[in-house]
């Protein structure tokens, strides 16, 4: 043998019997069983978590969801501290992390967004490091970047099997597409999954797959189906949304984009999901069919589906027990990961494809930068979601708001936090009018054409000023709260404290 | 117009208020506001309450209000009929209502 053989042999492992590595596969119920797990506690032992770690969760649930607290809960008794907290997103129902907050079991936190008491408490100074609030893509972005990395992701699903295949599809409590999941599943060093239901090897279909999977764990209740449309993903009867939603559903008709075969995404706000309503009867008029809708999905939109307007539905988040039936049902209602939906990193995200999207605001400036996360009171109630994904990457962003909500104005000179930047939105729809960037001055002339009423950004803003009055600007501390993060990774703003 | 007696008007749905009008303890004008939006407007929802009842030529009274973020003439509309209501008024002085 030559030297160069001799060394290469050096440095190989021996032969040393079939299951030196594999020692289950030498017991036949162990080689089998070994992923299940009698409890959760057992899990997460086994699991190697240490305190200082990051764990992970997805939040397809929203308000109902029954797996973020109950695992922390979990984790503070078992005495884990300085964990970082990294979910898709975080909601009202998340209130009790205050107490692991304040007691250090969590001390640092990313999440898409946060609602509620939480919100609040974290808004007014709980944590001693800024939140890092991330786009669905962005945070996807960040994990293959490195920045954020998952020791211990924690899933819930309605149903798995003994070794891992899993959906949201099957079972009692279905949340429909596990598409932030799927993420976690992939990158995160350990991968526990919290299953309602253990059904007979092989689930299909697997939206989670054995071979990311390391255990599975029988749990009461992952969460509660029911709560998923309470919130933000809610249908309106309110006719002022209504209102906003058919000159929407006309600035879609008449945008350039409404042609056979078009791509569509419209949220999760209330105007925005009842836009599908009005879309519907152009739909029919003019024979124009829809190629797919992506994002969130609504009932709205499963309901043209069903009715062969919408061809294809690509689904990174179930809104409503109507998307996640059609998900299961249909082979035309596609589960996708966030990666695959909106990350900037990914080699195709649907996002790019993307022609029409209806997006919401808490406010709009006159540059038409977009803030999603916090109030005008400053305190932080919203949630980035695919906010800047889809408008970076569509070829027309519509954003739809009242002009005022109460006495706040949602057309204002600056936002107070700036998530979206103004590039990318181009039509901005109130009940009071419709404002074009001056960026997009083709558009301005197909809505003009049209008959719709289209007016500068300027005059909505002064109009909504003189119903409510001027407000006054809020107070801010120094200390930084919140650093917001562009679906690139870089810090598009950030949130200070407020005052009082 | 002198309050002689508690009376109510408004309601708690968002975009409204309500406000509790009562002859009060001691001699002059107290008024009281909560509101959702104080931070941004609560100096001008106090002057739109206080410069309300100047107009309607109240001097003397406690005057609650818990604002939900109601515009300025839903408040000034909601005073006047708490006062009105308060004062027992039988005729109405349009000219002060405007």
């Amino acid at each position: 043998m030559t030297d160069l053989a001799f060394d290469l042999l050096d440095r190989l492992p021996r032969f040393d019997g079939f299951a030196s590595r594999t020692p289950h596969l030498k017991d036949p119920e162990l080689k089998r069983s070994r992923k299940v797990c009698p409890s959760l506690e057992d899990a997460i032992r086994r699991s190697g978590l240490k305190d200082g770690m990051t764990i992970s969760f997805h939040h397809a649930f929203r308000e109902g969801d029954k797996t973020i607290n109950t695992v922390v809960d979990l984790l503070a008794r078992l005495g884990f501290r300085d964990l970082t907290l990294a979910p898709s997103s975080l909601l009202s129902c998340n209130a009790p992390l205050i107490e692991h907050i304040r007691n250090g079991v969590i001390s640092r936190i990313y999440t898409s967004g946060m609602r509620g008491k939480l919100a609040e408490a974290i808004s007014h100074g709980l944590m001693a490091h800024p939140v890092n609030i991330h786009s669905h893509g962005g945070r996807v972005k960040l994990i293959q970047d490195g920045e954020l990395n998952i020791d211990v992701a924690f899933l819930g699903v309605s149903t798995a099997d003994c070794f891992g295949n899993a959906n949201g599809i099957s079972g009692r409590s279905r949340c429909g597409s596990l598409g932030y999941a799927k993420v976690d599943a992939r990158h995160a060093g350990t991968v526990i999954l919290l299953a309602e239901e253990i059904v007979p090897f092989p689930n299909a279909p697997a939206s989670l797959s054995q071979d990311e999977v390391d255990y599975v764990v029988k749990v009461e209740q992952i969460g509660d189906p029911s709560k998923i449309s309470v919130g933000a993903a809610r249908i309106t009867t309110n006719p002022r949304e209504l209102l906003i939603a058919r000159l929407s559903a006309e600035v879609m008709v008449h945008s350039g984009y409404f042609e056979q075969g078009f791509s569509m995404q419209t949220g999760s706000g209330a105007s925005a999901t009842a836009t599908t309503r009005f879309l519907e009867g152009y739909m029919r008029k003019t024979g124009i069919t829809a190629g797919f809708a992506l994002g969130g999905i609504t009932g709205g939109i499963v309901d043209l589906h069903k009715k062969g307007l919408i061809e294809r539905v690509i689904d990174t988040q179930s809104f409503d027990g109507d998307a996640a039936e059609s998900l299961r049902t249909s082979p035309n209602h596609i589960e996708i990961s966030t990666n695959e939906y909106a990350n900037a990193g990914s080699k195709g995200a649907y996002v790019d494809q993307m022609d029409l999207v209806i997006l919401s605001a808490l406010e709009i400036d006159l540059d038409f930068n977009v803030n999603v996360i916090t109030g005008s009171d400053g305190v932080m109630r919203g949630a980035s979601g695919g906010h800047s994904d889809v408008a970076a990457a569509a070829n027309l962003s519509i954003v739809v708001a009242p002009l005022i909500r109460s006495r706040i104005p949602t057309v204002v000179r600056r936002c107070t936090t700036v998530v979206t930047p103004g590039e990318c939105i181009g039509v901005l729809v109130t009940d009071h009018g419709i404002a074009v960037n001056p960026r997009r001055p083709e558009i301005v002339q197909r809505l003009k054409a049209a008959g719709l009423p289209v007016m500068t950004i300027e005059a909505l803003q002064q109009r909504a000023e003189s119903l409510t009055g001027e407000p006054r600007p809020i107070e801010f501390l120094d200390k930084v709260v919140g650093i917001v993060r562009y679906r690139d990774g870089s810090v598009i703003d950030i949130v200070r404290q407020v005052k009082g | 117009m002198k309050i002689v007696k508690e009376a109510l008007a408004g309601t708690l749905e968002s975009s409204d208020l309500l406000v509790k009008v009562s002859p009060g303890s001691g001699t002059g004008l107290e008024v009281v506001i909560s509101s959702e939006v104080m931070q941004q407007f609560g100096l001008q929802i106090d002057r739109v309450v206080r410069d309300t009842l100047a107009r309607l030529g109240v001097t003397a009274g406690l005057v609650v209000v818990e604002d939900k973020g109601a515009l300025d003439c839903a408040i000034q509309a909601r005073v006047q009929t708490a006062v009105m209501r308060g004062a027992e008024a039988q005729t109405i002085d349009w000219s002060a209502l405007s």
